[in-house]
């Protein structure tokens, strides 16, 4: 691990475990903003982590931005932290510098209408299922016209807004937009081409179902050890044994996989096959995340099934990151497609080109 | 918040070059090497082969000079898998150069290592395992394969059991019982290297469900071996064999044993636009992609001295579903029943991996031990 990776794991680490307790998520859940604890985050500069240090940030890589993203997933950490990371990053690749505030993005769907000429550019439309879309200031989302495709930053206040959850009751809500102004605009580059919020909302949930099946094993490891049935812990059962000792393996295949595509996010662009890595990672840790829901609530019996009991916090979410920007089945298809066509005697050459 | 501790790893510059050297050596030497004997993997027996390779210098390459070229275990890595990956014949070499050799390199003595590692290197002289019993599979430590004091050395009686290969190879390293009882377990076991050549040695070949002669019972009858043949200190032979076990479990053998058939499977589908068939492919890959990244991460700990046993441990539990999954997934997409006589290069392919993958989850620890001693690293035992 980098210095860079051990600092900010120790700083997400005393940081979220002081500020993320049951009621901080109980409360986030029922629609109240965590002021607290986005203060908090932006005190200690892990918005601009990944932006360039010419424009404010830290110029952190994605290897090492891993630490921050994969401590969000192991906290559940209710805010759209992750979204506004990825944004102003994109946002600083283009030489554009990000605006301060909430930053969330639509990473996926159909993109908005864009109208009028240079100068004047308006957009239109429904961006669906957008991560704390009521809560931000701003929007990254794609938009198309017959003949120009671009990335707009859009001001959160001019859209109207139908507030909806994920499973894990995170904000995904649906924005219209008609006949906006957009704040930024920058036309597809050879670094970001169409989808590619796609691809980095990808890894970006992988990274944190990575860490939250951790945190399921954690809390696994801590309840068979308190929890005691026929007058010994259930952590001396081998069954119980067995189970866990498959969640540790899927969450460690989780994290290397998701490591391996932030790592390949540093050094590939989308348009030299970036989403191979991420297909990887989303596709492996998106398994993994579901043996550790499943395994997880199987150990815990009945108080895990309870609203008391943290652990649904972690579980809910990672069902809704697993089916987020892809599901295991829709990665696995593009992936299988170019391995089939790709040929049998070529696959292996391929795999070991990779980084 | 981290039970284990596996850093990305990144392969050495130039490996490239020595990754297509094997290539080309494998294109020239096994063009004609039937695609179904390909699908047999690393329990291919081919003595030839083993010597050519040693010949390129591509056997004990991590071994100090004179006995290898110090290389990392990296490089290493890279001609295995690509050996792996090929399905070449490899198995008359593949327990001395992974793991006897190491063993005698690390806990051996000078007159051991002189004696033993050139031909391990050269591909001339094959080790075997000698750890399983009649009564003694999963439970290691209950051996009772005794070696008494003698003058000059240990008189050994008892028996070994599924010992691959044991009829063609010239040494076993076997766990024996030096001191004390079955009650003691751990304490008292040493590894002594036995030559197979003995005539108090008997071998019995055993055959599997496949109708192959890989395996086999080896009995010692009153066997004298030499006080240099013992490996390491004697008493030490657990702690010994669990270093061994760290070689043993985390390399691209434990998941490629299948990949054979997978690269048959993909041919066959190479037209086809079921969505099932890429979703499934797509998953095996991902799988295949993030075993390598693993196991690799373990190599690089073993290279920098690191017991990596609880990670290597994971990568056989992950690896071996991976390998088993591989038929499973076959059968799942491709309707036809494998004929074993006359069948295609996928048929027969499947048949053999098919009924071989339900010993890659017995060979080298259960998958029940395995996690048993996960869940040991994770603090549950």
């Amino acid at each position: 691990m980098s210095e860079t990776s051990a600092i900010l794991a120790e700083t997400c680490n005393r940081l979220f475990s002081d500020l993320i307790k049951s009621e901080t998520l109980r409360e986030s859940e029922l629609g109240v903003w965590p002021d607290l604890v986005w203060k908090k985050i932006e005190e200690n500069g892990l918005l601009f982590a990944m932006v360039s240090e010419s424009y404010g940030g830290s110029g952190v890589k994605w290897i090492d931005c891993f630490q921050i993203i994969y401590s969000s997933g192991y906290y559940s950490v209710p805010v759209p932290l992750v979204e506004t990371i990825i944004c102003s990053w994109f946002l600083s690749q283009y030489n554009k510098v990000p605006p301060k505030g909430i930053i969330t993005f639509s990473g996926g769907g159909k993109p908005l209408d864009l109208s009028g000429s240079n100068n004047s550019y308006k957009v239109s439309g429904v961006i669906e299922r957008v991560p704390w879309g009521s809560s931000a200031n701003y929007v990254l989302a794609e938009a198309h016209n017959s003949n120009k495709q671009v990335y707009v930053l859009l001001d959160a206040k001019t859209s109207k807004n139908l507030k909806d959850k994920n499973i894990g009751r995170e904000p995904r809500d649906s924005m219209t937009f008609d006949n906006v102004c957009p704040t930024i605009i920058v036309d597809y580059s050879e670094r970001f081409m169409s989808n590619s919020l796609l691809v980095y909302a990808a890894l970006a949930r992988s990274v944190q179902m990575a860490g939250g099946a951790s945190a399921v094993l954690d809390n696994c490891i801590i309840y068979s050890r308190d929890r005691e049935q026929f007058g010994r812990p259930l952590a001396k059962f081998q069954a119980i044994q067995q189970q866990l000792a498959i969640l540790a393996a899927e969450a460690a295949a989780a994290k290397i996989s998701s490591q391996i595509a932030c790592r390949a996010a540093d050094l590939i662009d989308v348009s030299s096959g970036l989403e191979f890595e991420v297909a990887i990672a989303k596709i492996r840790a998106g398994e993994s995340a579901r043996l550790a829901a499943s395994i997880g609530h199987q150990v815990h019996g009945a108080i895990g099934f309870t609203d008391e009991y943290m652990l649904h916090y972690l579980t809910r979410r990672l069902w809704s990151w697993r089916s987020e920007y892809g599901s295991e089945s829709y990665w696995a298809q593009r992936m299988g497609k170019a391995v089939i066509t790709g040929g049998a005697d070529n696959l292996w050459a391929d795999i070991t080109a990779r980084l | 918040m981290q039970a284990f501790n596996l850093d990305l790893c990144e392969l050495p510059p130039g490996v490239d070059i020595l990754r297509e050297e094997v290539r080309a050596f494998l294109f020239e030497t096994l063009s004609s090497y039937p695609k179904t004997s390909r699908a047999r993997s690393w329990m291919g027996f081919d003595a030839e082969f083993s010597s050519k390779l040693g010949d390129r210098g591509w056997l004990g390459m991590t071994w100090p000079e004179p006995y290898g070229k110090s290389c990392s275990s990296l490089e290493r890595y890279v001609v295995i898998e690509e050996l792996l990956a090929f399905g070449a014949p490899v198995a008359a070499h593949w327990i001395g150069e992974r793991q006897s050799g190491p063993l005698i390199l690390r806990f051996g003595s000078d007159k051991q290592q002189q004696k033993l590692l050139p031909g391990i290197a050269s591909g001339k002289s094959f080790f075997c395992i000698g750890m399983s019993e009649p009564n003694s599979g999963s439970d290691l430590a209950s051996i009772n394969t005794q070696a008494k004091r003698a003058k000059g050395g240990w008189i050994v009686n008892g028996q070994k059991i599924w010992t691959t290969y044991a009829q063609k190879c010239h040494y076993m390293i076997a766990l024996v019982r030096t001191s004390g009882s079955i009650e003691g377990r751990h304490g008292g076991l040493s590894q002594l290297i036995i030559d197979l050549r003995d005539p108090d040695v008997t071998v019995f070949p055993i055959r599997n469900m496949i109708g192959d002669e890989e395996f086999n019972e080896v009995k010692f009858d009153n066997v004298f071996v030499s006080d240099s043949m013992l490996v390491g200190e004697e008493g030490n032979g657990w702690q010994q064999v669990i270093a061994e076990l760290a070689f043993e479990r985390s390399g691209p053998d434990r998941f490629l044993s299948s990949y054979g058939l997978m690269v048959e499977l993909i041919r066959i589908l190479y037209e086809t636009k079921d969505k099932h068939a890429e979703v499934a492919i797509g998953r095996l890959t991902a799988h295949l992609f993030t075993l390598r990244q693993m196991s690799l991460a373990v190599a690089a700990v073993l290279d920098e001295g690191g017991q990596p046993n609880i990670e290597a441990t994971v990568i056989k539990d992950l690896g071996v579903a991976f390998e088993q999954l591989i038929p499973e997934i076959a059968h799942d997409l491709i309707n036809v029943s494998p004929n074993i006589l006359h069948g295609s290069d996928y048929e027969k392919s499947l048949a053999y991996i098919q009924q071989a993958c339900v010993s890659f989850s017995l060979r080298g620890g259960t998958t029940e031990i395995l996690r048993s001693i996960i869940a040991k690293g994770l603090g549950l035992r």
